[in-house]
């Protein structure tokens, strides 16, 4: 079958913030360029990231890249990847005011400087005083960004692909990338875009799980059009969880509640965070109430009737305190919770929030697979940048504030290296049309008809599986048990069916090609965690409750291949200051 | 009853994926439970309303003043009221 093809110098799959701050990069050097994606850019997950953009100005307190770098290393619990922490945290400045002449209108102080809020794990003089270094627009900087970025890029005259789902990468026989095969939603029909280089910027994975703050969008698509070309994904067992989310929906119920009197109960009525933490309480770290919350549940002690989520008190305050204090989340609990806080506790579970792992890329966002004795090869024409990829700044937590900056220092990072490549390689390479055949093969087996088991039914057992077995609560039986189960769906994946085959605008099937990807990313998740034995950052093992740094302070490598683990060291060398020893993490 | 065909069903239903997961949530299930009782009009508005941006349709969808026409208004409105009422 002759597909329709389209050629271009630049394929950038995927128009969040990363995507598109790479695709503006491109066109402005005059290169051809094509975004790829599946919704209309400005509806990315990035507009949902209202929190800001981490930069040390200094304008509100004293402070210097290094004294960020020093705070994103410790938050990483010393997994980060010290040459592009310190790569990010020198470029953070300049592209804070980059954007502002983009038009991000960043909020003012009164003389006129770029305000700057603080924010946890944030700290003066490496974990002295608290630091003010965030830079928002109000609380909407992920859509001031997005938006500021698409039309920056309407004017550069990058062209969009509105609409089109990516399906898999082309890759040769040498390992070369040389585009993708996309679909084209509103027809059908089946499209090769070739490229000279091509960047994944599709985002988290949060859709892995039951409850999540990520929009629907968030399917990992990108990180399983790698596993699926052969390329391993870094540190997939660090996924960051807020405590409490509404339960089984995942939108987050703030801090600021437990802050202003709220409590947690469990199914007996109990207030169990007193036995967790005696002194803090509910006001306990992120993962500490996390994880109490998802033991009441496994040891039967949750409430309504699955017991699967516990109680979020707040009635005691009072009617007049919540609607002047808590007008926003009295709002969202009635809308999404069903309850009025006023009248009834709010059902909360942890609810996951962000993908530190992705597919491995170095600080030019090359993306880097072990090859022969090499741990960190390039992978020739290929790039990846945002949350599918791991270069990596967030290692095992975090810190809030870092991924709006992640996004926009290493997608740019990716243009400008992408800029260089193409003065070097100015020509198309033959298509790998065995590549193609391949991706066209997967597509046809959806044509299947018949008897079988329902796409959406089995997301929400994969939802279901992942939340229970690789969630919070991690223990070697746990995760194993999660392995196996995970394995199970994958393999009935073939015995999966659609009821509708028609070709335009067959939203069942773009679910279809998205459960693939989200087998694809728990299995790479719940491998990952079953196999490291330590606590650290956001992975917390009930049986390993310790850092082990002697043994584990190194990237995990799951390959779809076996579901086999490679490792790699951290890259504890910084660019030109020295490098920051691991140390107990405490704040 | 709905004057649609299917494909433009399908069109609007993908277009209420969004960005945001409280918008994910809201437009999708007003679009699966509600939608096919609107006539002509509200139809077409509420497809317009998806044209809008998402932070946009959260402020409004939260209770913040509408600064559009009317039309808008009220089909925000009815999906203010419809999310309420526990969807």
């Amino acid at each position: 079958m002759k597909l329709p093809h389209r050629r271009f110098d630049c394929l950038v799959i995927g128009a969040g913030g990363g995507g598109l701050r790479a695709a503006l990069q491109l066109a402005q050097a005059d290169l051809h360029v094509a975004v790829v994606t599946k919704v209309f850019p400005t509806r990315s997950h990035t507009v949902a990231a209202q929190g800001g953009m981490n930069a040390a100005l200094g304008n509100v307190t004293p402070d210097n890249w290094h004294w960020h770098m020093y705070d994103t290393v410790k938050g990483s619990d010393y997994l980060g990847d010290q040459d592009a922490i310190e790569y990010m945290c020198r470029a953070a400045s300049r592209q804070v005011i980059e954007l502002e002449h983009y038009g991000v209108p960043f909020t003012r102080l009164e003389d006129g400087h770029i305000y700057q809020r603080a924010f946890g794990g944030q700290s003066q003089n490496f974990g002295g005083d608290q630091a003010s270094r965030t830079c928002a627009a109000a609380d909407r900087t992920g859509h001031a960004i997005l938006h500021a970025l698409y039309q920056q890029n309407i004017r550069a005259k990058t062209h969009f692909f509105d609409e089109y789902f990516a399906v898999d990468l082309i890759r040769n026989e040498e390992g070369a990338a040389l585009g993708a095969v996309v679909i084209e939603i509103e027809t059908g029909e089946v499209m090769v875009i070739e490229a000279k280089t091509t960047l994944l910027a599709t985002g988290g994975a949060g859709r892995i799980f039951r409850t999540s703050t990520n929009a629907m969008i968030n399917t990992g698509d990108g990180m399983a059009m790698a596993l699926r070309a052969g390329i391993p994904l870094e540190d997939m067992e660090f996924v960051q969880f807020h405590p409490t989310g509404i339960a089984g929906k995942g939108m987050l119920i703030s801090e600021g509640v437990r802050g202003e009197g709220g409590y947690l109960v469990n199914g007996d009525g109990e207030r169990f965070m007193e036995r967790y933490a005696p002194h803090a309480k509910d006001l306990a770290s992120r993962d500490v109430v996390s994880r109490a919350i998802a033991i009441e549940v496994r040891e039967g002690r949750g409430c309504g009737e699955n017991k699967d989520h516990v109680l979020l008190k707040v009635d005691h305050l009072g009617p007049d305190v919540i609607k002047k204090r808590l007008p926003a989340i009295r709002e969202m609990a009635i809308r999404f919770g069903g309850v009025d806080p006023i009248e009834s506790p709010i059902p909360v579970y942890p609810t996951a929030h962000y993908t530190m792992g992705g597919i491995p890329t170095n600080r030019y966002g090359q993306v880097v697979a072990p090859v022969g004795h090499g741990a960190e090869e390039e992978v020739v024409g290929l790039y990846a940048a945002g949350e599918c990829a791991c270069v990596s700044v967030h290692g095992a937590n975090r810190l809030g504030g870092n991924s709006l900056l992640d996004i926009v220092v290493f997608g740019r990072a990716a243009g400008n290296h992408i800029i260089a490549y193409l003065k070097e390689n100015r020509y198309h390479r033959p298509l790998a049309n065995e590549s193609v055949d391949m991706a066209v093969a997967r597509l046809s087996k959806w044509e299947r008809r018949g008897d079988g088991e329902s796409v959406s039914a089995m997301l929400a057992e994969l939802q279901l599986t992942m939340e229970e077995y690789c969630g919070v609560f991690r223990s070697q039986e746990v995760l194993d048990e999660g392995v196996s189960k995970v394995l199970a769906l994958g393999e009935r994946l073939d015995e999966a069916r659609l009821s509708d085959h028609s070709k335009v605008f067959n939203t069942a099937f773009m679910e279809a090609l998205e459960l693939e990807n989200l087998i694809d990313v728990a299995t790479a998740t719940v491998v990952s965690a079953a196999a490291r034995t330590e606590s650290r950052g956001a992975h917390s093992r009930l049986d390993y409750p310790d850092r082990n740094d002697a043994e584990w302070m190194r990237h995990s490598l799951y390959c779809k291949t076996d579901h086999q683990l490679d490792y790699k060291p951290v890259r504890t060398k910084p660019l030109t200051v020295d490098t920051f020893p691991p140390k107990k993490r405490v704040y | 009853m709905n004057s649609l065909d299917p494909t433009a069903l399908r069109r609007i239903k993908w277009r209420c994926r969004r960005g945001m997961l409280e918008l994910d949530m809201m437009l999708q299930s007003f679009f699966e439970q509600r939608f096919e009782n609107l006539d002509c009009q509200q139809q077409q508005m509420f497809t317009r309303l998806l044209d809008y941006p998402d932070q946009s349709l959260l402020e409004w969808l939260s209770g913040a003043p509408i600064d559009a026409d009317k039309d808008v208004r009220d089909i925000v409105e009815q999906l203010r009221h419809f999310s309420s009422a526990g969807a």
